[in-house]
């Protein structure tokens, strides 16, 4: 993987832009990218690199597959068992609502002011992630929180019928909520891109609606909406402060344990925390790899 | 005919359309008004805006609030510094670099914050973090090396959309040297762009908690997570307010975005 051998791309580009340019009058062309490439070394290249190398050494120093053996540990199975469950629920929730919230204003007629008042708090929203969205939620739907107390008046009470903000289902709906504007912001555009004489066409050829979802309009947004869950997956997965906040690090996630690894060496192995965190980016890694590959299959759809 | 006919079934269709985007709507509006209500009461028996007043007199709030924004604006300034000379080199000299920049400037998006702050960590333990500004300096990289998605993209389309190589070439040809065109030419073509990439990191920086928390800088993220184990009603109040923040941020830098198309 390109990731963690990082210093190798860019040379090599670099090295190719300068042969291409040696014969010109303009040998030192690629001085003007050095303060760029050096910040992104030093604190983004290295810094990963760093994980990958320490997670396969010992204390000492010396190679070892050891504490990527020690992954199997159950606390640790459980955390990317939890955090890959929460991403995958929020994704799929995330996705289908927030499909249909993009559905509602493009095709679906709802354009003009609704719509650009959707698509504005969806920017807002989908950067509202963190402590204050926790707090929020505690308001909310906490022990005293509103709806809680609405809904306890209404003769429901929420906690003695299970629900818990601070377990997995409050963290779920908690994070649709920067997960569904996510969601509106990527497909409009995509929906947009439903060209009309394709519905045209299907209707003139005695197509039902039905039809011309389920043969046209679906395998063409199919790309653009896998690609966007797995988007949503990847923003999942690696969110810390949201689930921090909330359940006080109670939580059992991959993040949250990284968190604990750096604050206090809570796994009292730091190898082990670097595999952990390289264990991380190698999901992300794949998931971002999977994105962009589907993002050049819509792309050949839409020309 | 001139006049395009409705859709067949755009009726019913409508009726769809309203009601998911009412049930979406009641579940982005519900947790705000939620927590509006919810700042209000910190008087029993009465509605009122004591908890926002705590928070305003709560010199704290003052310190991490700016610490908060001074390293934003630093970030930014940086960020700027960065990418825009190599946003230009690249559209005007070294085009086959494109997608390597492309790549870097994605790269935060496969490294979750929690993991770069391990790493930098990890990797400045025995140097930076031996001094006082050591962890402010990783702190501020961390937030440079965050807003850069968003700042490359900003600038990228910008500099597609004002034609970089004549502006250049005009420039050039009235006798100015390399470093007037970057800074009289370009960066104030650019003004747009750079403001949208820098509400975006302004509001990002401003509600960031992980890096901070880790780095154990006096941040406003760390400060607001504190503040919750104090305190029941100010926390949702401090939310109202980040909430508004991050609205005016986000809501200038769409507003700029939409102004150029």
């Amino acid at each position: 993987m390109t990731l963690f051998q990082p210093s190798k791309q860019p040379f090599r580009a670099i090295a190719a832009v300068r042969l291409h340019f040696a014969n010109a009058d303009r040998p030192w062309d690629w001085l003007g990218v050095v303060p760029f490439f050096g910040f992104a070394i030093a604190f983004l290249l290295i810094p990963a690199a760093s994980i990958a190398i320490r997670s396969v050494q010992d204390n000492a120093g010396h190679f070892t597959l050891q504490n990527l053996l020690d992954l199997r540990q159950p606390t640790i199975v459980s955390a990317y068992w939890v955090s890959i469950k929460l991403s995958v629920v929020t994704a799929l929730i995330g996705g289908v609502v927030g499909a249909l919230m993009a559905y509602a204003i493009t095709v679906g007629g709802l354009t003009g002011g609704v719509r650009s008042l959707l698509m504005t708090f969806s920017g807002v929203a989908s950067n509202f992630a963190g402590v204050p969205l926790a707090f929020a939620f505690i308001a909310t739907l906490g022990r005293l929180g509103i709806v809680t107390g609405w809904l306890n008046q209404a003769g429901i009470d929420l906690y003695q019928g299970g629900f818990n903000l601070y377990t997995f289902w409050g963290l779920a709906i908690t994070y649709l909520y920067f997960q569904i504007p996510l969601t509106v912001l990527i497909l409009v555009p995509a929906l947009d891109g439903l060209k009309r004489e394709w519905r045209e066409a299907s209707e003139n050829l005695g197509a039902t609606s039905w039809q011309y979802w389920r043969y046209v309009a679906l395998p063409m947004l199919m790309p653009s909406l896998l690609g966007t869950m797995i988007l949503l997956f990847g923003n999942a997965f690696g969110a810390h402060a949201t689930a921090y906040a909330l359940t006080g690090g109670q939580i059992n996630l991959v993040t949250i344990l990284i968190g604990a690894q750096i604050s206090g060496d809570a796994l009292q192995n730091p190898g082990l925390g670097n595999a952990l965190a390289l264990g991380m980016v190698v999901i992300m890694g794949l998931s971002i790899a999977a994105y962009s590959w589907l993002q050049q299959r819509t792309a050949r759809w839409v020309k | 005919m001139t006049r395009q006919m409705p859709h067949q079934g755009t009726v019913p269709q409508q009726g769809w359309s309203w009601l998911w985007l009412t049930l979406g709507s009641l579940y982005f509006v519900i947790p705000l008004l939620a927590t509006v209500d919810f700042s209000l009461r910190a008087k029993k028996d009465e509605l009122g805006f004591t908890a926002y007043a705590n928070i305003f007199n709560d010199p704290k709030f003052f310190e991490s609030f700016t610490f908060s924004a001074l390293t934003g604006v630093a970030a930014i300034a940086l960020s700027m510094l960065l990418i825009v000379p190599t946003a230009y080199w690249v559209q005007l000299r070294l085009p086959r670099l494109r997608p390597v920049i492309e790549l870097i400037t994605l790269l935060p998006f496969v490294v979750p914050a929690v993991v770069l702050v391990f790493g930098l960590i990890r990797t400045y333990s025995t140097t930076l973090l031996n001094n006082r500004s050591g962890g402010w300096i990783l702190l501020t990289a961390a937030y440079v090396i965050l807003s850069f998605p968003y700042m490359y993209r900003a600038v990228d389309t910008g500099m597609r959309a004002v034609n970089v190589q004549t502006l250049t070439e005009a420039a050039q040809s009235l006798g100015a040297n390399w470093g007037t065109i970057i800074w009289r030419v370009i960066f104030p073509n650019l003004r747009v762009a750079l403001l949208n990439g820098a509400f975006i990191t302004f509001a990002i920086v401003m509600g960031e908690f992980t890096i901070a928390a880790l780095l154990a800088q006096p941040a406003f993220g760390p400060y607001m997570n504190l503040l919750a184990s104090s305190k029941v009603y100010e926390p949702s109040a401090l939310a109202v307010v980040s909430f508004a923040l991050t609205w005016g941020a986000i809501g200038i830098a769409q507003i700029l975005g939409r102004g150029k198309r």
